[in-house]
């Protein structure tokens, strides 16, 4: 029951026996670069003036985000924040979809009425997150009650971060989680600044990850610049909930690489501490990784990325054309019809 | 038909509910085992089981939060406040979360929350109160508010049958105080359409839950001096029969919205405020507003009777209205 700190992955063996491929591990780096791609062309957009409001990105957690969502199967449900843009990637939404959102155009998944990453495709069993933090694990939980209550051998993830940790919906959705043993994976983006407010003045515990005891299930904290590390630490997870041993919270430890938004330059986080998280940049890691146990090798490489600024590029000639929403429609849909509830979820 | 308590409606509707949809589940606080703070769902776990009508810890934000996950995975919720004036804390999984969701990201929230509410009873500040004009101002929320044990029954079905967060505000003083023939067979009572609880001629009230038997009261006094009144049940205030509204005000001339809560933003507001509007040619007389003052419930009985809009106080503002 006490809380464990996993180790990091070592050989391609052991990642075999995590169960992934040459071909899987090829596809959470591809998944990784599309990724941090995606927002830094956000920050360009954000500066072109083409991106209304602010812009939130999640440099530091690609490992961590397409870790996890990685382990998910298909038919498991999330509730992804604004640093897990690498969960959006990973269950298959398309890049051009994301910056038009990002610009508030009507083929983003909320069609120009929410923006950031306050977005999901339900039919990839995402449900859109609120600004309001954590208020989406209660509902992750009840999405592992269903399955409960159904007897299926669904998942369910909830995702929060450090300074989420604080508040009482964690408490609520853990303890309720607990008591039923309900089949649900809590992944604690510990990023170590809730905007400005360092970890020591959110909470007093070594690990947040300590907490898990204290509901009932299991903790374990994981080094989140280490991608193949989330894999196996969600994937154990996941397989322990499908299996009725109920949830686990998983701590991924990062740095947050940026400032909370675009309009933020971090001067409180100590530059020292940005240099010593830089060394374990979670993509050059992961590189490193591949090329010493997965011969990757500098052309297989070079396509990959050439692949990547293909795809963002063309995906944003694609966004760039997406209509504006129009104001006439405003008031649609404030009130769902008999209709809406066709969905694969809702059936 | 059979005669039933309000309470009895609304046990026997939401039972049949469970019997004839699998995806309808009952969470809330002592529900299960000890059926439910005012026995609503009482054996209820012995015939659905102990995963269909969920004990819940003390935890109004995973309760209505979790209804909400179980809802977009296909389930069809019905959450139980213990007491409608612990929706507070849920506040944000209502409002912040489950509102907005269709609207916002296209997932239809299909949820039922129970809320027995409303005074009387000297239970105080935090077990009295009618907060459905706080809710009835936030887009993509319904607000269902029976009066009669039949509409009890009929608007609980369409609650739970409707594809959003429904409010459902069963008034605790009608619980076992309002007894009434309520249909055998299963039916659904549409939102949005008023109720004319009797007809009449000279004045109209526009008024919902317990103050429907205010009204009524008060007007068989005001019988006596040859003024006939018109009751309007509103039934659901979102959303709310603005056209039977006008019709009643067109017909009299004479308005008085009641309502149990508060005055200020209170929903008589909106429904003054609409008659103005539309209707300001219509009217003989100002709209009268009778509410409960801008304070907070309270507990000893002279304050209390002063807080909750008495029989007198109807009959007053109906002999003031009459005379002008």
């Amino acid at each position: 029951m006490a809380i464990r700190e996993a180790e990091p992955v070592g050989s391609l063996r052991e990642v075999k026996e995590a169960g992934l491929d040459r071909e899987d591990l090829l596809g959470i780096y591809r998944n990784m670069v599309i990724t941090r791609g995606i927002e830094e062309r956000g920050h360009i957009l954000y500066k072109q003036g083409k991106i209304p409001g602010s812009f939130y990105t999640g440099r530091g957690n690609e490992a961590s985000a397409v870790g996890v969502a990685t382990a998910m199967g298909p038919e498991d449900v999330g509730t992804p924040l604004h640093r897990d843009m690498g969960v959006h990637v990973t269950r298959g939404v398309e890049p051009w979809r994301i910056f038009a959102q990002y610009m508030g155009r009507s083929d983003g998944p909320t069609r120009g009425r929410d923006g950031n990453v306050h977005m999901a495709d339900s039919n990839l069993g995402m449900i859109a997150m609120v600004s309001h933090l954590p208020a989406m694990l209660p509902v992750a939980v009840g999405c592992a009650l269903a399955f409960r209550i159904r007897g299926e051998n669904r998942v369910a993830v909830g995702w929060y971060g450090e300074g989420a940790s604080a508040r009482g919906d964690a408490h609520e959705a853990m303890n309720f989680a607990g008591v039923r043993q309900l089949p649900v994976v809590f992944i604690c983006d510990n990023n170590q600044w809730a905007y400005s407010t360092p970890t020591h003045l959110e909470y007093a515990c070594d690990h947040l990850a300590d907490r898990a005891q204290a509901y009932g299930f299991d903790g374990v904290v994981v080094d989140g610049t280490d991608v193949l590390a989330v894999y196996r630490e969600a994937k154990r997870a996941i397989e322990k909930a499908r299996g009725g041993g109920g949830p686990t919270l998983i701590e991924s430890l990062t740095l947050r690489m940026e400032g909370h938004a675009v309009h933020d330059d971090a001067f409180y986080v100590p530059k020292e501490m940005f240099e010593e998280w830089a060394k374990s940049d979670p993509i050059e890691r992961y590189r490193t990784w591949l090329q010493a146990h997965a011969e990757l090798a500098g052309e297989e490489e070079d396509e990959i990325s050439a692949g990547v600024k293909k795809l963002l590029n063309d995906a944003l000639s694609r966004a760039e054309e997406s209509p504006l929403p129009e104001p006439a429609k405003l008031a649609d849909g404030v009130f769902a019809s008999p209709e809406d509830l066709d969905t694969p979820h809702h059936k | 038909m059979a005669e039933k308590t309000y309470l009895q409606a609304i046990s026997d509707g939401l039972r049949e509910e469970m019997r004839r949809d699998k995806r309808v589940f009952v969470i809330g606080e002592d529900v299960g085992v000890y059926g439910g703070a005012f026995k609503v769902t009482l054996g209820f776990q012995e015939e659905f089981g102990a995963w269909r009508v969920i004990d819940a810890p003390l935890s109004e934000t995973a309760i209505v939060g979790g209804c909400t996950g179980a809802a977009i995975m296909g389930m069809r919720p019905v959450a139980e406040m213990q007491f409608a004036d612990f929706i507070s804390c849920a506040w944000d999984q209502l409002v912040t979360v489950a509102a907005k969701q269709r609207w916002r990201a296209g997932t239809p929230v299909p949820i039922t929350i129970r809320l027995p509410s409303g005074g009387g009873f000297s239970g105080g500040p935090f077990h009295s109160q009618n907060p459905e004009s706080s809710f009835a101002h936030i887009p993509g929320l319904k607000v269902i508010c029976p009066a009669t044990p039949e509409d009890a029954k009929g608007l609980l079905a369409s609650a739970i049958q409707d594809p959003n967060p429904c409010l459902y505000f069963e008034h605790k003083h009608l619980y076992r105080r309002i007894k009434a023939e309520v249909p055998d067979e299963r039916y659904e009572t549409p939102f949005g359409k008023a109720r004319v609880h009797q007809a009449g001629d000279d004045l109209s009230v526009i008024t919902w839950g317990a103050m429907v038997y205010t009204a009524e009261e008060a007007a068989q006094q005001l019988d006596g001096d040859g003024v006939s009144v018109e009751i309007l049940d509103l039934r659901t205030l979102v959303p709310w029969d603005k056209q039977a509204v006008l019709e009643s005000v067109r017909k009299t001339s004479k308005v008085l919205v009641l309502h149990e809560d508060t005055h200020t933003g209170g929903f008589g507001g909106e429904i003054a405020a609409t008659i103005a509007e539309e209707a300001f040619e219509d009217l003989d007389a100002p709209v009268k507003r009778i509410t409960a003052p801008d304070t907070p419930v309270p507990f000893s009985p002279p304050l209390e009777k002063a807080f909750i809009p008495q029989v007198e106080d109807v009959v007053a503002g109906l002999r003031d209205l009459s005379e002008y």
